[in-house]
């Protein structure tokens, strides 16, 4: 049953992203409506995948990487839902919701059968650690996708000549703070994920710290997210040079989430 | 009956003639009258801008013609008639009504979207109702016109990209700033376009203004229609800091605001963004102050760039104008046409037509031993009686053709008659 709920979100996606890039060229209200509309049949649907499948297996689905793929683009939706509603950006539809088809649509793909977890993971910890990985992942795309339309207007506006991007994105300001707001939300989160995280590898394996790729690499990704909000705090960096490190981190992120959890095995890659 | 326009336009004619063919606005009384009068107009509106002139009209089908109107505009300017006809249109029906509502929109516009001549336009049809030239088909054509222009103001961008410098500038600073309310900007210079910029900034929000000039006098006289500071000019280097946006307009030779002073601004700033108009020429900032980081530097040149571009997207949005003009154009001209009794009149005669043929038919059938003579008074007799009966029908159908009851009584009769 969450399968097809799960399908049916798939499709509303791709025919949201479908709808926001035919807005994004038309500027059409009626296309603009219509994307969003989409998006929030497709947010219903998603819901309740997740809490049919939670039903189907007994706990908080986020253990497989199908799982935590689901749970990350729908906390993608639910933030771009937030920014469209609470700052009026509509155009961001037309970035946000291709990433959050991509990551649904890659999801779906990955074996979902309902595998025996590891007696050592078995803790409500998990959920915990889990949850709060992905919701700083998520608020981390959303920086990503800002810094992204930050760098594309910024270059319109250094170059002189007003292109399509010119017309259609908000100014450099509601960019930057849209960045600055994601990832002020996004910090915390990961931070606490990394405590949970080693709070419970404390307990489970007797160590706080194991050095495995995936804890390395997100101590990497830490420290480039440290280093950008200490920057833009104390130094006054902001503009291209934290959109370009936003860029950058969110990068990182997707190799640690994405590409460490296919290429290497042990209790960090959902195997 | 039918609806038509005749005119001359920016696109058709050049100016020195427009001059000429341009009607003075006491003279609109009579040109109405004279259409009525003499061109057999049932309704008329005579539009006269300094870009176009334009006479819209309703008459019977065989008066919609262009030679009568041309030589009644050719008496009242002088103009030799086969002049005016190299330079005008003559539109009919379905091609009237979608020029109508290009004019009104602002499509058919020298800078499309501009809104003055809507304005205009909405003048001529009250002038014209004044005069009691309009009745209910040009009222109607006219109102919708209004409304297809607001629809396409609405939800096209066709007005929404600033087409003069000043308002280029205002625009850009926000793309780069989001709300320019706690704004500050800094003027450098007392020229005209520098304050006429500062002037849209501060209708746009910017509250707090600074003026730099050579003589401290003259700025501290500007600084004071703006409720704002006036500052030495030796000081600028050093406020430069707390202004977010300058505008400099200075006649001197030499850059007065360079790259390191920019840079050492932005430092005290902690690199909030800067956006320098520089309108003078030669310029007064110098041009590598742009590649510094957040800060965003445009002289008149790129002011222009901007212009042009925005023009050429204003033209993007008209094409899309154009679907929005598609629908109501057929919206009107199905509504039009209901309006004529014609095709009604016609069906209703053709239907009586066949009744009788049928009933004659089915009588003489009927009949034994009847004569030539008593034959042809038998189908005379019913001819008689359809065309009676018709009489008053088709007379009142006529005389509402095209009024405010006209629709109504036509539907009434299609229903009465069993037409659809």
């Amino acid at each position: 049953m969450s399968a097809i709920f799960l399908h049916i979100t798939v499709i509303s996606y791709f025919l949201a992203a479908g709808a926001f890039l035919i807005f994004f060229y038309s500027k059409s209200k009626r296309v603009g409506v219509a994307g969003t509309a989409l998006v929030l049949v497709g947010f219903i649907t998603h819901t309740a995948a997740m809490a049919l499948r939670a039903q189907e297996v007994g706990h908080l689905p986020l253990t497989s990487l199908h799982e935590a793929m689901t749970f990350f683009s729908w906390t993608i939706t639910l933030l771009f839902l937030i920014s469209r509603y609470k700052y009026r950006i509509e155009i961001l539809g037309a970035f946000v919701v291709p990433l959050a088809f991509i990551t649904l649509g890659y999801a779906a793909v990955l074996p979902s059968e309902v595998r025996p977890i590891l007696p050592v993971l078995k803790s409500s910890w998990l959920a915990i650690h889990v949850t709060l990985a992905v919701l700083g992942n998520a608020a981390f795309a959303v920086t990503f996708v800002a810094g992204i339309m930050y760098l594309l207007q910024e270059r319109q506006l250094k170059r002189k000549k007003p292109g399509a991007f010119y017309y259609r994105l908000p100014s450099l300001e509601v960019l930057d703070q849209l960045g600055y707001r994601a990832l002020s939300f996004g910090f915390p989160f990961q931070t606490l994920g990394i405590i949970t995280g080693s709070l419970w590898a404390a307990y489970a394996f007797g160590s706080y710290w194991r050095w495995d790729p995936k804890e390395t690499f997100t101590l990497i990704t830490w420290f480039i997210y440290a280093v950008l909000l200490h920057g833009r705090l104390v130094v006054g960096w902001r503009g291209r040079r934290a959109a370009f490190l936003c860029i950058v981190g969110f990068c990182t992120v997707m190799f640690t989430f994405v590409g460490l959890s296919l290429l290497t095995e042990g209790y960090h890659s959902f195997q | 009956m039918r609806v038509f326009l005749y005119g001359t336009s920016h696109k058709t004619a050049p100016v020195e003639f427009r001059e000429q063919l341009a009607f003075p606005p006491e003279e609109l009384k009579n040109v109405l009258r004279g259409l009525i009068e003499e061109c057999h107009f049932d309704e008329a509106v005579v539009l006269s801008t300094c870009n176009r002139v334009e006479i819209y009209g309703r008459s019977a089908p065989r008066y919609a013609k262009a030679e009568p109107i041309r030589d009644l505009v050719s008496r009242f300017n002088g103009l030799d008639p086969e002049e005016i006809d190299r330079h005008a249109y003559f539109y009919l029906d379905e091609e009237a009504v979608r020029h109508c509502f290009r004019v009104g929109s602002s499509l058919d516009s020298m800078i499309v979207g501009e809104p003055q001549i809507t304005g205009q336009i909405k003048e001529a049809y009250f002038e014209a109702k004044k005069h009691q030239a309009t009745g209910p088909i040009l009222n109607n054509l006219f109102e919708r016109a209004f409304n297809v222009a607001k629809r396409v103001r609405t939800e096209t961008g066709i007005a929404s990209h600033a087409v003069s410098v000043s308002f280029a500038a205002v625009e850009l600073a926000r793309k780069i700033f989001a709300d320019l309310k706690d704004r500050s900007v800094l003027l450098v210079g007392a020229g005209e376009m520098g304050e006429m910029a500062a002037r849209h900034l501060t209708s746009h929000g910017v509250e707090r203004v600074l003026v730099a000039n050579r003589t401290y006098e003259r700025a501290v006289e500007m600084a004071r229609g703006f409720l704002g500071e006036a500052i030495p000019f030796e000081a600028l280097g050093e406020r430069l800091a707390d202004a977010d946006i300058v505008i400099s307009t200075t006649g001197s030779s030499q850059p007065i605001i360079t790259k390191e002073q920019v840079q050492r601004a932005l430092r005290a700033r902690r690199n909030r963004p800067m956006f320098f108009v520089d309108i003078a020429v030669p310029r007064d900032i110098e041009p590598a102050v742009n590649e510094l980081a957040n800060v965003y530097c445009y002289d008149i040149d790129d002011l222009e760039t901007v212009v042009e571009s925005n023009i050429k997207e204003r033209q993007r949005e008209a094409d899309r104008a154009e679907e929005i003009l598609s629908q109501e154009v057929q919206a009107f001209v199905q509504w039009f046409a209901s309006l004529d009794a014609v095709p009604t009149i016609v069906e209703l005669l053709e239907k009586s037509d066949k009744v009788r043929r049928e009933e004659v038919a089915k009588t003489l059938a009927k009949l034994v031993n009847v004569g030539e003579q008593e034959r042809q008074s038998i189908e005379a007799m019913a001819h008689a009686i359809v065309k009676k009966i018709l009489h008053d029908p088709i007379v009142t159908l006529k005389k509402h053709s095209g009024d405010e009851e006209g629709g109504k009584i036509l539907g009434i009769a299609r229903r009465l008659f069993n037409l659809d």
